[in-house]
């Protein structure tokens, strides 16, 4: 079944210079897996669209049960040269929260 | 034992933070963190103006306002607050507290030595762009090293009560407590990284006490008071974060981790200029209420080149606001966009970059922002950027005017014209350690 990320994950995001960080963290270990699955560079650089110019990469923390992907040049150009309102993407994590994941229903538990 | 609090996340952060810290509870260093990467040019900016300023001017008065507890129960206090002129700040800080110890960290600044280092061939290239710093040489505004939480260490050894360095890595404020009570050396790696990672958890203050955090947001506990974190680092290098009781916010395994990610890179090579920190080596866990504990961090060699911020003058931009109401404000909104850069075109005014955002719509998340419709208001705001001053200029008188001569119903304008703002734009880059070496000095 489709649901949004935010029904396993939540997230914090932050920015050094023109890259902004997105942590997603699992709700619970046994959805890491989900994660790892889902929450692909390719899909997130499409669910941004044209507010991320260059690569998504993702990095594993399975100690945390958790992914920290950085979205570069993804800050209209960062810092205090950005003239977005969200130039340090204090919110982007947030708006990760609505990206559609596909879930076995049988595997969420809370 | 050691009990390790973080009162200031950044220049700004909340005045009460610190004070509450000491009047709270036991703790027995206090660690502020007050730069970010571009507060360093506004106090390069300050200190032309006047030889006397360009530190955190809000740290003075702090200290004045806890001397009498510093004193009686030997609290140290270690912070950043020096900015770029450290031995300024801790003249204050003795007009502020007089009969307290101070020492300063220097050698941190390098503004005066860049084309020393490019003399020598180190080209210091933007880590993000690859490009030279040839590029903007004639514009750099501030030049400063982060330095490591040795040279801090050192200063506190000398009994300093209040310990006060420019540039430092934000993390290197609570690590350095550590190596001095602890004794760690520069190759005790693991443990230098368990402290690393103690000071990135507490470097933002409540940010991993209960601020900015979505777990359960709604009812984390009396935000108004919330506590600021408490490290209690022992000598093997395990921690525990806590916070003072009776005071808000919540302190659990889901929070830390947030901030755990919270602007990092690659979490198994987290560079600092003490050691490289491997994050997915920490085991975290809820140890009772308001308490997590960490253990298990592994960590490497310090790398051979420190990191440099560079701050230097990028143009000019200027944001102007106006706000439209129902019906169709969303369309009237749009329109105002459309006409504004028709007219900015017809003047032949040129920019780098004109941005356009829709509060209420899309301006924090773009495209990726859930669809609205017909929404009862809109604001509108229009940016621009470019190295012309007086294009910037022209521009901010042309969106007042949209009231009477754009679509019907516009209006907050209250705050008039909107202001021109300089561009510091900042440069990262890296410099050969050998090259930097930092001295302590206490100041009577």
């Amino acid at each position: 079944m489709k649901v949004p990320l935010w029904r396993v994950a939540h997230t914090r995001s932050g920015d050094k210079g023109d890259i902004s960080n997105i942590g997603v963290i699992a709700w619970q270990p046994h959805y890491y897996p989900i994660l790892l699955q889902e929450v692909t560079p390719p899909r997130v650089k499409a669910f941004f669209g044209e507010l991320v110019l260059g690569d998504v990469e993702r990095f594993e923390l399975p100690n945390l049960h958790a992914l920290n992907l950085l979205l570069h040049r993804g800050l209209g150009g960062g810092g205090t040269v950005s003239l977005r309102t969200d130039a340090q993407g204090k919110t982007l994590g947030a708006a990760l929260l609505a990206m559609e994941i596909d879930v076995d229903e049988r595997d969420l538990t809370d | 034992m050691i009990r390790i609090a973080n009162g200031q996340g950044f220049w700004g952060d909340w005045l009460e933070a610190p004070v509450r810290l000491v009047e709270g509870g036991p703790i027995d260093y206090l660690t502020l963190d007050y730069l970010a990467e571009v507060t360093m040019s506004i106090l390069q900016k300050q200190r032309q103006a006047d030889p006397q300023l360009g530190y955190a001017r809000d740290f003075p008065p702090l200290i004045g306002r806890i001397a009498r507890q510093v004193r009686d129960r030997g609290i140290k206090v270690v912070a950043n607050a020096g900015g770029v002129n450290p031995v300024a700040c801790a003249r204050a800080v003795l007009k502020a507290a007089p009969g307290l110890r101070v020492a300063v960290v220097l050698g941190d600044d390098v503004l005066s030595r860049i084309d020393e280092f490019l003399g020598k061939g180190y080209e210091m290239l933007n880590i993000d762009t690859g490009e030279p710093l040839s590029t903007i040489r004639d514009r750099i505004l501030s030049a400063n090293v982060y330095i490591g939480a040795f040279p801090l260490a050192e200063a506190l050894a000398t009994g300093a009560d209040v310990v006060i360095s420019g540039r430092c890595a934000d993390a290197a404020l609570v690590l350095a407590p550590m190596i001095q009570r602890f004794g760690w050396r520069p190759d005790d790696y693991d443990k230098l990284a368990s402290g690393i990672v103690a000071g990135h958890i507490i470097e933002c203050g409540a940010q991993c006490s209960g601020g900015n955090c979505q777990v359960d947001w709604q009812n984390i506990p009396d935000l108004a008071n919330i506590g600021y974190p408490i490290v209690e680092g022992e000598p093997d290098g395990s921690f525990a974060v806590t916070k003072h009781p009776g005071t808000g916010g919540r302190i659990d395994s889901h929070g830390i981790k947030e901030q755990l990610l919270y602007e990092i890179g690659d979490p198994r090579q987290y560079m600092t200029p003490d050691c490289v920190a491997d994050f997915t080596s920490l085991r975290l866990e809820d140890a009772g209420p308001d308490r997590v504990q960490g253990r298990g961090v592994r960590g490497g060699p310090r790398p051979p080149m420190l990191k440099a911020s560079i701050s230097y003058h990028a143009g000019w931009k200027a944001s102007g606001t106006l706000v439209y109401s129902w019906p169709q404000a969303i369309e009237k909104a749009r329109a105002a966009d459309r006409i504004t850069r028709q007219r900015l075109e017809q003047l032949g005014l040129r920019f780098d970059e004109t941005h356009t955002e829709y509060f209420g719509v899309n301006a924090c998340h773009g495209p990726a922002a859930r669809p609205v419709n017909d929404p009862p208001e809109v604001q509108v705001r229009i940016s621009v950027r470019g190295s012309d001053k007086r294009a910037v200029d022209r521009f901010t008188r042309e969106m007042i005017p949209l009231v009477l001569t754009g679509p019907p119903g516009g209006t907050g304008y209250g705050e008039g014209r909107p202001e021109v703002r300089q561009i510091v734009a900042y440069w990262p880059a890296l410099v050969p350690r050998k090259e930097i070496h930092t001295r302590v000095e206490v100041v009577a």
